[in-house]
């Protein structure tokens, strides 16, 4: 096995390039558990701890080596509580956004907060950058439009960020859990909804129909918000897992949906 | 790969033959087996160390990506005397088989170097990542209050 630790991005895609087979290692909460395994076993591994150039957090610009340790406070109230809620102590201290774009599981709890503001995910290779909207990026269980040779370098957020948001997600118990559901929903001033839900299909979901609806309501009542709730469930696609059951799952989503709203709406 | 790291203080280096994670290389190569493996996926914390200053799994951590850097394990806390968090274990019989001990005291210390007086529920979010299978967690947390309080 080689190792590679580059030290700025340009050594980082250009090891890409020559070894497109190589694998990416971040915080490896994710990858390790596979090595440990015996499910794969790399061949070169290209280590993006240190890698400086992907480690910054702006306002819109969320480097994809940031840990969920440092997004667990921050300038976006759902990426704090999102980051609160992944594993534990130790898996927040090591575990990057980056990695859990990378990882793309179904239950990946950064990818609802992606979905709901319409992220582009950033890709960086020896041929240029570009920005691939999420609905483009994530197109399966664990399946991304990433190119091999491509590094994920940040996720980038729009110019019009909400006036509230909120991120809260449904497990067995409080911490250490993987999402039954996850749900994040933003709310603009003017009314402008958005619900994004996590785990209860191959990909994160907008309940568009939802959004349509309730972004109409400039002072949503509780027939309003118990229609909101209603359209979410019919929204998802959820699957019957050892979790949860799909009808569960989407009962749990217009729940969660309508309270995080309800939460927007009273802050 | 050769790898060279500082552990406890030391320089120390071994030679990874592929992919191994940082828990087997302190254990089998470096031979410091105050840490141990339980699940070697993240769940249990039993493995716990501090790699650069932050609290981690060496379970997951790549052995090849500690190259360079400064891990502390529970052999490294306390000198000659036992660390504070070593003794408020004991003392309020917080250790039955011991298995997830040096976790706990390592995720304790590094909590209490952070926080010096931890709530108890602050203890019990900064201990979430260690599961003990014999003390029910109450004489684990009973100990670090005593611990907090008589400071
Ligand atoms: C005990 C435990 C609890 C967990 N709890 C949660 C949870 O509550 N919620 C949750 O969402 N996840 C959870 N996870 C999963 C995991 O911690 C996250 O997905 C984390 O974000 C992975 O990040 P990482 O930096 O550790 O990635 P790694 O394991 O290093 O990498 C993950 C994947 O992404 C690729 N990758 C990493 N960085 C890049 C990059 N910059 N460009 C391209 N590809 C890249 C890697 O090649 C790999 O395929 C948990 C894991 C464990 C072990
Ligand atoms: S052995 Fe590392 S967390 Fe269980
Ligand atoms: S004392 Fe036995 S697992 Fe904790």
């Amino acid at each position: 096995m080689e190792v590679i630790h580059p030290v700025d991005l340009d050594e980082a895609v250009g090891a890409l390039a020559a070894y497109p087979e190589a694998t990416l290692l971040a915080g490896g909460t994710d990858l390790m558990v596979e090595v440990n395994f015996d499910l794969i076993r790399p061949d070169v591994v290209v280590a993006l701890r240190r890698l400086d150039d992907i480690q910054d957090v702006s306002r819109r610009r969320i480097g994809a080596g940031v840990t969920f340790r440092r997004l667990e406070s921050g300038d976006h109230n759902a990426l704090a509580q999102l980051a609160r809620t992944i594993g534990s102590p130790q898996i927040r201290a090591a575990g990057t956004i980056g990695g859990n774009i990378g990882t793309a599981s179904p239950a990946g709890d950064s990818l609802p907060f992606l979905a709901a503001l319409d992220a582009e995910i950033e890709l960086h290779s020896t041929s240029g950058t570009r920005r691939v909207r999420w609905d483009d990026f994530f197109t399966g269980v664990k399946r991304t439009a990433r190119r091999p040779d491509e590094l994920i370098t940040a996720a980038v957020l729009p110019e019009d960020l909400p006036d509230f948001q909120e991120f809260a997600k449904i497990g067995q118990r409080s911490a250490m859990v993987i999402s039954i559901v996850s749900a994040c929903v933003l709310r603009w001033r003017d009314g402008r909804t958005r619900v994004a839900l996590g785990s209860v299909g191959p990909t994160p979901i907008r309940a568009r129909r939802a959004e349509a609806m309730v972004s109409d309501e400039t002072d949503p009542g509780p027939a309003a918000l118990e229609e909101f709730a209603r359209l979410v469930s019919q929204e998802v696609s959820p699957i019957t897992d050892h979790r949860g059951t799909g009808e569960y799952r989407r009962h749990a989503s217009g729940v969660l949906a309508r309270r995080l709203l309800e939460r927007c709406l009273s802050s | 790969m050769r790898v060279q790291l500082t552990v406890n203080g030391e320089a120390r280096a071994c030679d990874t033959k592929g992919s191994e994670s940082l828990l087997f290389a302190l254990r089998d190569y470096l031979h410091l087996t105050g840490s141990k493996g339980a699940c070697e996926q993240g769940e249990c914390g039993s493995c716990s160390v501090l790699l650069d200053g932050e609290l981690v799994c060496a379970c997951l951590v790549m052995a090849v990506d500690a190259h360079g850097s400064e891990v502390v394990t529970v052999e490294g806390l306390g000198g000659p005397e036992l660390h504070p968090v070593q003794k408020a274990l004991i003392d309020a019989g917080g250790v039955q088989c011991g298995f997830c001990t040096p976790g706990f005291v390592v995720a304790a210390a590094a909590l209490l170097d952070e926080n010096p007086a931890p709530s108890s529920d602050e203890m019990r979010e900064a201990l979430a990542g260690n599961i003990c299978r014999c003390t029910g967690y109450g004489a684990i947390l009973r100990g670090l209050e005593t611990l907090v309080e008589g400071r």
